[in-house]
């Protein structure tokens, strides 16, 4: 079968409805749009050929015609709704609050809601949004928006290109909108479309038949929709890429210098200091509303940082480094430097700095200081000299102390809950005396001591959590998203209004066709054959 | 227009609109792959089995080593077991003790033990070392940069790379003594000259 030659001398591409040149049917292909069973034409895509429903040789075009129909796009957005509403039943695993009795999402989910809960894990929905099968359905999404678009962008385009001012008749005919008078005169008609030219229609004619469009762009509106769609779904794309979007936390102590992960060990981080001001209590103004919430409110989280740069590409302990840029860091005021951006996302107040500790004679009531000494919990010394010829050996420190079955130990590196293994050498002894010191506890492990050790004072800093982001999809997400937003309103606002003169002799058919908004090019007619004696359009639908 | 022409160009029409179709469908679905791979492979390391392992400078704090600073490419024709600790970390210091005991034998036939300690305070590491009377250099990762190279998530991890100095095996979590040596023997240097330092 080649192309269909219509009897106006146009060739169609197969599988086309109502022909793009004249808008006859062409015999034997009105079922596709149900044409065939109705007085009025269907003008879907104006009655081109969706290139998919024709041809169906190769295994490709098999997948393109799958993936055209509309049918399958509305059951994947079915599917993706179902699923995305499933996941909403019970919290998904990275909401499993902290303080639960397991947050092992085997245990949690049948401990919490029962056998509902348990089918819910073993159905995977506690993971649903990461879930290979969700995002599959997704993509395939968009392969459906994209292949959809394509096949009928195209042929919509060429026959709305391809459209005669002279129509065949029963294409008039047919339209919803259609009248037919008998002797109109030629200057009735000229009356006519200088009006409709007036109302910003654009007017082509031939053989004394008239056409007027106007807003044939609003056509192209879900197109454009589709596109944003589009570009949105490639910028999700691309933030899977580290290069693209970049999510990183760093944890950073008071006046530790450490790299920040994520920039290849280019750029490093000291926190100068933490700062949490609440408010104050004894202002007036927000006297009343801290009473009503009862406790303390806080007003800012600051982390005071200076950001350096690795001057050599090899990684290094010992790399100079110089300053790129000094500055605080507050809730919703990020940092930035080069491409990167820091957020105040967290802090610990859990930690010590250093424990000052005095030694005195066991026997002394008053407790006399010999002397005080100064432990740096984060590089403590090996020994401390103290006046009057005593030295302390640090034998033993844990920094985040736990007793377990094998004997002290520490959980972490930072100094949580540190304890101390102390050797003392009093001058005038030869063995030293051991002392175990840890927060609320003092023991003398002999029990001969004649010395002891106690805490007279300590230190703490805060630690500071920061997020460190790189996002270069944004401004593509914006991109889409106005893109998206210009197609809708392209739809919506505009319409594509249509209306043919089409002279038979003596008489004028009348016919008009909008994708919306009907009333109004009623209303466009009405005002454009006032005062000629050209009959009024029809309605054929509201005649059925 | 004559019936050969106009199946001519129906020919080259249905050849255009293959290859389109064709086209669009590879890169919707080189799209996927991509979309659904490094979204399921939520591994973030950057450096694998079988690519080079990236060179690195550490200090080097074990009082029994004479070197103050190690540099991974100075390692260049040994096999290195690059071994990532802690001392509060219990299976790390369940597989020292084999370590050491290896190493006393290997380190002559061309392997290098590097053991990068998380930036623990000095002190702990020191008591450590002389706990377990550890030979080999222990380097010190202060500011986390060697950490944050090799993307460390679990403790222990150990890379044992080759004399070349790509990356040959990589393990999270202890080590036993038969295994230990059994990954010697995969990176050991061939003909290493015992002069050569």
């Amino acid at each position: 079968m080649g192309k269909l030659k219509c009897e106006c001398g146009h060739f169609n591409p197969t599988g086309t409805i109502l022909c793009e040149a004249c808008g006859k049917p062409i015999e034997g292909n009105q079922h596709l749009d149900g044409n065939d069973k109705k007085k009025l034409l269907n003008m879907r895509y104006d009655g081109s050929a969706r290139r998919s429903i024709t041809h169906n040789q190769s295994i490709i075009d098999k997948i393109w015609r799958f993936f055209s129909s509309v049918k399958v796009g509305v059951w994947l957005i079915v599917i993706a709704l179902v699923a995305s509403a499933l996941g909403t039943i019970f919290p998904q695993e990275m909401y499993i609050p902290p303080n639960a009795p397991s947050r092992d999402p085997a245990i949690y989910y049948e401990a919490q809601y029962g056998i509902l809960g348990k089918i819910y894990y073993q159905l995977g929905l506690h993971n649903v949004y990461s879930s290979w099968w969700y995002m599959l359905i997704l993509a395939l999404l968009g392969v459906s928006l994209v292949i959809c678009s394509i096949d009928r962008f195209v042929p919509l385009y060429r026959a709305l290109k391809m459209q005669k001012p002279k129509r065949h008749e029963s294409f008039i005919s047919r339209q919803r909108f259609y009248s037919k008078t008998d002797h109109i005169s030629d200057e009735e008609i000229q009356q006519v479309v200088k009006r409709l030219q007036a109302k910003k229609y654009k007017i082509k004619s031939e053989d004394g038949h008239y056409f007027a469009e106007k807003g044939r762009f609003s056509r192209w509106g879900p197109y454009v929709n589709h596109i944003g769609l589009i570009i949105i779904l490639l910028a999700a794309l691309l933030r899977q890429t580290s290069f693209m979007y970049l999510d990183e936390y760093v944890w950073v102590r008071e006046g530790e210098l450490t790299v920040i992960p994520g920039t290849k060990n280019e750029f490093f981080i000291e926190n100068k200091q933490f700062i949490i001001e609440t408010y104050d209590e004894n202002d007036e103004r927000f006297k009343e509303a801290l009473e009503r919430t009862g406790g303390e409110v806080v007003k800012n989280y600051q982390t005071d940082v200076v950001i350096y740069r690795a001057k050599d590409s090899v990684v290094d302990s010992d790399t100079t480094l110089e300053k790129v840029v000094e500055g605080e860091i507050r809730m919703n005021h990020p940092l930035k430097f080069a491409s990167y951006t820091l957020y105040q996302s967290g802090f610990q107040s859990n930690e010590f700095t250093s424990m000052s500790f005095k030694l005195y004679e066991i026997n002394d009531a008053d407790e006399q200081a010999i002397d005080v000494f100064t432990v740096d919990l984060m590089d403590p010394l090996p020994e401390y000299e103290l006046d009057n010829g005593f030295r302390v050996e640090l034998d033993q420190y844990f920094p985040d102390y736990i007793l377990d079955d094998e004997g002290p130990r520490s959980e972490t590196m930072y100094p949580r809950n540190p304890a101390f293994v102390f050797k003392v050498f009093p001058p005038d002894q030869e063995k030293p005396e051991i002392s175990f010191l840890s927060i609320g506890q003092n023991i003398d492990a002999t029990g001969e001591n004649n010395y002891k050790l106690g805490l007279v004072d300590f230190n703490t800093h805060y630690v500071s959590g920061l997020t460190v982001r790189r996002d270069y999809t944004l401004p593509l997400f914006g991109l889409g998203a106005a893109i998206f937003m210009i197609g809708v309103i392209q739809g919506m606002y505009w319409q594509h209004r249509r209306v043919w003169l089409h002279r038979k002799g003596e008489s004028l058919l009348l016919a008009a066709h909008t994708n919306k908004n009907w009333f109004g090019l009623k209303k466009d007619i009405t005002e454009a054959i006032e005062d000629t004696k050209i009959n009024m359009v029809i309605d054929q639908e509201e005649l059925n | 227009m004559n019936l050969d022409d106009i199946r001519k160009k129906k020919k080259t029409r249905i050849k255009k609109r293959f290859i389109f179709r064709t086209s669009i469908l590879a890169i919707l679905v080189a799209a996927i792959i991509f979309a659904l791979v490094t979204n399921l492979t939520k591994d973030k390391t950057i450096y694998r089995v079988g690519d080079h392992a990236p060179d690195f400078r550490l200090e080097q704090i074990n009082k029994y080593h004479q070197l103050e600073t190690i540099q991974l490419s100075d390692t260049h024709g040994k096999g290195v077991m690059l071994n990532f600790w802690a001392t509060y970390c219990e299976p790390c210091e369940k597989e020292m003790p084999y370590m050491e005991k290896l190493y006393a034998d290997y380190q002559e036939k061309g392997i290098e033990i590097l053991a990068v300690n998380l930036g623990e305070a000095k002190l702990t590491v020191d008591r450590f070392i002389d706990k377990h009377q550890l030979t080999f250099p222990v380097l010190h990762d202060r500011k986390g940069q060697v950490t944050d190279l090799y993307k460390i998530g679990p403790m222990p991890t150990t890379y044992f790379i080759d004399p070349e100095g790509k990356i040959v095996e990589k393990v999270e979590g202890a080590l036993t003594l038969d295994r230990l040596e059994g990954y010697f023997m995969e990176i050991l240097p061939k003909d290493y000259e015992v002069s050569s330092k």
